[in-house]
């Protein structure tokens, strides 16, 4: 095996338009989380069981992180981000079973960084209104254009933390595949895929959910 | 790329992607510092652990960005080096 670290194959163009391994991979995941959502979610009755309990602990658990990290009353955020949390882990996994990690595509991570900068901002703008925009120029003036470029840093940050921690992780399995394809890379993988995605699907969401949260008070 | 030949612009992409990674000294000593700085404060407030341990992940990640900057520089230059080779 090659160690490809120029990025994702194309697989083929679509009208002109190249399609990589990443838009496979995302198709992958949604086709996966939307036959998951329907057969899981059928057949919920008044008392659950087996399947039910199990769903309805992940909801609350993703309820209770949000009202932990933004506290009650924005409990309304809790349903973005437990898509984002389940799509993350799904992404930053993948190369457990084989396929290359959407995120790790400097694509993928932008867009969702660029979700949570319109969030940022949108929902500052709509909780304190004018003030929101006046907050840039504290504690005086002079300080606008550092306040505007720790803005448009946030976004950035997001995205290249998320990107070249699961990128690293999968040149640094490319390599070892490449030394010795045999028993080393099973541990590793343990670590890279699992426990690097695990940890930067929690930093993406909750830097996500401060970031958000700082903005509205 | 003019006035240079492949091979000098190789291998300064090289020297420069190798020379970038020395950013990682930075976040390694960071990390270490905020996780040892996590055991003191587990030892002292055992019954803290799972407020600590968020605080710490969500540390390190933030001291891990210069790091990751650093990578990202030593990516795009072995990219030069693809692409000039």
């Amino acid at each position: 095996m090659e160690v490809r670290i120029t990025g994702p194959k194309t697989a083929f163009e679509l009208l002109g338009i190249p399609i990589t391994e990443t838009i496979i991979n995302t198709w992958i995941i949604m086709i996966v989380l939307i036959v998951g959502a329907y057969l899981l979610t059928r057949n919920f009755k008044r008392f659950p069981s087996g399947t039910q309990n199990t769903i309805e602990m992940m909801v609350e658990g993703v309820n209770g992180f949000t009202a932990f990290i933004m506290g009650e009353k924005r409990m309304g955020f809790a349903p973005y981000f437990g898509t984002l949390i389940i799509y993350l882990f799904l992404a930053n996994t993948m190369g457990l079973l084989g396929f290359r990690p959407p995120t790790a595509d400097i694509n993928t991570t932008a867009a969702l960084a660029t979700l949570t900068f319109i969030a940022i901002h949108y929902y500052g703008i709509r909780a304190k209104g004018w003030h929101y925009l006046k907050g840039f120029t504290e504690p005086f003036i002079l300080f606008l254009p550092m306040n505007i470029i720790g803005e448009i840093a946030k976004p950035f940050s997001l995205a290249f933390r998320l990107f070249g921690n699961i990128a690293g992780g999968v040149i640094i399995m490319g390599i070892i595949y490449s030394l010795m394809p045999v028993g080393i890379p099973a541990p590793l993988h343990i670590y890279f895929d699992l426990f690097a995605g695990l940890i930067q699907t929690f930093v993406f969401t909750v830097l996500s959910m401060v970031f958000i949260q700082m903005a509205m008070d | 790329m003019t006035g240079f030949d492949a091979f000098f612009i190789a291998g300064m992409a090289a020297l420069g992607a190798g020379m970038a990674m020395i950013g990682g000294l930075g976040p390694g000593i960071g990390q270490g510092y905020a996780a040892g700085k996590a055991v003191e404060a587990v030892a002292r407030q055992p019954e803290a652990q799972g407020r600590i341990m968020t605080t710490m992940f969500l540390g390190q990640a933030v001291a891990e960005t210069t790091g990751i900057y650093s990578f990202i520089i030593a990516f795009i230059l072995i990219g030069i080096v693809n692409q000039v080779m």
